[in-house]
């Protein structure tokens, strides 16, 4: 019984970070129906750049809080530089961008942070909290939080503001949004920012328990597709619940089967899902017009 | 004996009623246009009749077999081929090429002899280069076959497409506003093309907004409005059809 | 007499193999030279499946694994001679690309990007954590193929670099030579047809669904070959032959040449193999490099350069 809590609690940490990833793919298929390969790599960069600032000397919530900037001026960046240019290429196009950029990143990162695998502390102390014969790290608890306070602030953005319908509007009909005088490059810019922002968001939250170094990005931008696809391509609601529910069977396969083919079970999960759940959970079914 | 037959077909998108309950056949050497206003429902028709769409209800018939919901490629083998409105051309390919692709279904042999050049492979190949050929003839585009389709007019374009087409050598053919976005020379030369075709036997079933045309060419027509079949019969009758006047009338006052 | 493309491609294929021994500073550059030739013939492949049937593979370096292993294990295992191994080693890819593709060519675009992503990563996963039988990531050696022996007996006396420089360089006048009759075929101009549009290739009779698996076992095929002679010629391969990276370097390398283009394919393998072979300091810039490459070239020429050169002398030509 213990054993069990113990893999659902490793299960449900991870599959925060995945569903914080997950989330921010789908900011950017909403906003521009790109799918981002790129979008591990802002994990990677939220992680690395925290680790830079903090042994610079920053305190460590000002060394997070300079890596989520960075890293979403840089989505701007690659929005304008890599996937502006290429605004109406065919699929196989902007899977090939996304997938250079999100190599150029990295072997950036390896030019900048080295090959050697970083860490800092976690912010709340290292002393594990006991849960009916479990445990769990406080840092888990805060991944879990802040994957929760992300989806809670996306909802109100999206549902509250006017700055969120018109993101919203944009997506659903571009065209649309522009006449209604929608400044849709804003809404681009604005949807990278955030995508990128969220992901270094992830990277910052996870780097204490999991650790990190210029490589971890692909890992997670496939996981993070994987839930986002699990739940429904476009919808937040399923990036959260995709995200969780990916990270659980992860940590059932990696105590109950073979922690050396976690991995594969986002595969499986991506296949399965391709198969016989094509709209994901959350989905809507589209009908498709000649 | 009808070629084509079609039994009570319709569809719904979201609930909406694109198209309902339409019957009609088509017999061999017959030229059957479809018509209607615009958003009547003409193209969902095609794209349920040539197997592009799965019909909610009613049947497709082709020479007496369900084909209903069948996949356009068995549709070809049996006989069936379509042209598109908005024009599905491969635009990278030449126009002799764009030709021969419409005798995939009679050259193409084993992957392994087209691997290998095999004299099979090559024996195929050129049969369907000299048939393609003499179909660009018969269209008026010889000279552009060594075009890229991407680089040709309009009207140019709509002629490959009725090439490659009867590059299948269908026993049904639907043309789907072959003369849309044509000039009144390329307008009456397809239309000369379409009766030929016809005069061979093949049974054409027609989408066209050229009233004229239509009138012209076709030995019945099937009025649409608002998915439902209003009206039936020869030109002349359909045309002095009081419903279908009103529809066409009732289109126009809501447009203005 | 006038040259057709196809011919005009493998003469100057054939003249540039034979020749440029000719003006290699050293023997070092002979195993250069079979290196392009073994990515060019990848690339091929992804020729086929990419640039005209108009399907994206992100998993490709899986089959080229299987093609390296088969010759790693099979001969000691089995028994089986290594020159049969290569067979085995296609043979297998072809079956596995014909399982997968079947569910996978269903998918489009991104969905299809990651499913054969995903299949890559599972193929290098097990090669990674099968140590009993592959011994796991520090690699494995690979048997001696014993042709040039044979050729050394028949009178025919190479060195190792030499060899493997011939030899690539028949293997890939052959694939390309197959390739280029495959483009001007029915099957060929059918995957073309579909790429341009699929709903008019089903209208005109083509399996669309058959097509694409045709292309796809035929390209798995060529990656396997490839992984194969990889393998052979170094005598020792590690799972990164089967790696993500490896997969994404077959994109690029088809990329940057032109991927509708078996020449292109040839100079984009050429290019980013002599790339770090030249510029020492490469191996650091390796994927920097890499990844911009594919955004500039897709950006920028997206037909990719030989296409690109072509179309501009044709153009200035007229």
């Amino acid at each position: 019984m213990s054993e069990l809590l113990q893999f659902l609690l490793s299960g449900v940490t991870v599959g925060a970070v995945y569903a914080l990833v997950a989330l921010g793919f789908t900011i950017i298929y909403n906003a521009s129906d790109v799918v981002n390969f790129a979008q591990g790599e802002f994990v990677m960069l939220g992680g690395m750049i925290t680790v830079m600032a903090y042994t610079a000397g920053a305190p460590l919530p000002l060394a997070a809080l300079a890596a989520v900037l960075a890293t979403a001026a840089l989505g701007v960046a690659m929005n304008k530089l890599a996937i502006e240019p290429a605004r109406g290429a065919p699929v196989v196009s902007l899977v090939i961008i996304t997938i250079g950029a999100s190599i150029f990143i990295r072997g950036a990162a390896q030019l900048v942070f080295g090959k050697q695998i970083h860490t800092f502390p976690a912010f709340s102390g290292d002393d594990p909290i006991r849960i009916l014969g479990a445990t769990i790290l406080p840092q888990s608890l805060w991944v879990i939080a802040g994957s929760v306070a992300v989806f809670v602030g996306l909802w109100l953005f999206f549902t509250r503001t006017l700055l969120g319908r018109a993101v919203l509007a944009t997506s659903n009909n571009r065209l649309a949004a522009q006449l209604v005088g929608i400044n849709t490059p804003f809404v681009m810019t604005l949807s990278f920012a955030m995508s990128a922002g969220i992901g270094a968001l992830a990277g910052v939250l996870v780097t204490p328990i999991t650790m990190t170094s210029y490589d971890v990005g692909l890992a997670f931008a496939l996981k993070g597709f994987a839930a986002a696809m699990l739940g429904g391509m476009g919808n937040p609601k399923g990036a959260l619940v995709g995200g969780f529910l990916l990270g659980v069977l992860e940590g059932l396969t990696a105590g109950y089967i073979s922690s050396q083919y976690k991995d594969a079970a986002a595969f499986i999960v991506i296949l399965a899902v391709l198969f016989f759940l094509p709209q994901g959970l959350f989905g809507r079914k589209s009908t498709d017009r000649v | 004996m009808n070629l084509l037959s079609i039994e009570g077909l319709g569809i719904s998108f979201g609930g909406l009623k694109a198209v309902n309950d339409v019957s009609f056949g088509v017999k061999p050497g017959e030229i059957v246009s479809v018509i209607g206003p615009n958003g009547a429902g003409k193209t969902t028709l095609f794209n349920m009749i040539s197997g592009v769409y799965q019909p909610g209800s009613g049947k497709v018939l082709l020479n007496g077999e369900d084909v209903t919901a069948m996949s356009p490629h068995l549709l070809a083998r049996r006989g069936m081929c379509r042209t598109f409105q908005n024009l599905q051309v491969f635009q990278s390919m030449t126009v002799l090429e764009n030709t021969i692709a419409g005798y995939h279904l009679q050259e193409s042999g084993s992957v392994l002899a087209d691997l290998l050049n095999l004299p099979s492979s090559r024996r195929r190949a050129k049969e369907a280069e000299a048939g393609a050929r003499d179909l660009l003839k018969r269209v008026g585009l010889e000279r552009a076959a060594e075009r890229e389709a991407g680089s040709l007019s309009y009207g140019s374009l709509k002629r490959l497409e009725i090439a490659r087409a009867m590059a299948l050598k269908p026993k049904v053919l639907l043309l789907d506003e072959p003369a849309a976005g044509c000039n009144a020379v390329e307008t009456e030369e397809i239309d000369h093309l379409i009766a030929e075709i016809a005069g061979s036997g093949v049974a054409i079933l027609l989408v066209e907004h050229d009233m004229k045309m239509v009138m012209r060419i076709s030995n019945h027509i099937v009025v649409l409005d608002h998915g439902e079949k209003i009206a039936e019969g020869d030109p002349a009758s359909v045309s002095q059809n009081p419903a279908v006047i009103a529809a066409y009338l009732g289109a126009e006052n809501a447009a203005g | 007499m006038r040259l057709t493309p196809k011919s005009a491609t493998l003469l100057a294929l054939v003249v540039l193999i034979a020749l440029a021994p000719v003006f290699f500073p050293s023997g070092f550059y002979y195993r250069v030279g079979a290196l392009i030739f073994v990515n060019a013939l990848a690339v091929t492949g992804i020729v086929i499946l990419t640039g005209w049937a108009g399907q994206i593979s992100l998993g490709h370096a899986g089959f080229a694994g299987i093609g390296a292993y088969a010759c790693a294990l099979a001969p000691v295992h089995w028994g089986i001679h290594p020159a049969l191994a290569v067979l085995l080693g296609a043979a297998v890819s072809a079956v596995l690309a014909w399982l997968v593709g079947r569910p996978i060519l269903r998918l489009k675009g991104y969905y299809l990007a990651v499913a054969s992503l995903g299949m890559g990563i599972l193929i290098s996963m097990v090669l990674n954590n099968e140590r009993e039988l592959t011994r796991g990531p520090d690699g494995i050696e690979v048997p001696e193929l014993g042709l040039r022996a044979v050729l050394k007996d028949a009178g025919l006396d190479l060195s190792n670099g030499q060899f493997w420089y011939f030899f690539c360089g028949i293997v890939l006048i052959l694939g390309a030579w197959l390739a280029l009759n495959l483009r001007d075929s029915a099957t060929g101009r059918a995957l073309r047809a579909l790429h341009g549009s699929e709903v008019a290739a089903r209208t005109v009779g083509m399996d669309v669904a058959k097509l694409k698996l045709q292309a796809f076992v035929i390209s798995a095929v060529y990656a396997s070959v490839s992984g194969s002679l990889l393998a052979l010629q170094n005598k020792f391969i590690t799972p990164d032959v089967a790696g993500f990276m490896h997969s994404v370097e077959m994109v690029t390398m088809a990329v940057l040449g032109g991927v509708g283009s078996v020449a292109g394919a040839i100079f984009g393998a050429a290019v980013l193999t002599l790339l770090p072979q030249v510029l020492t300091v490469f191996a650091e810039y390796e994927q920097l490099v890499l990844g911009l490459v594919m955004v500039l070239v897709m950006i920028f020429l997206r037909e990719g350069v030989v296409p690109s050169i072509l179309r501009k002398i044709r153009g200035s030509g007229e």
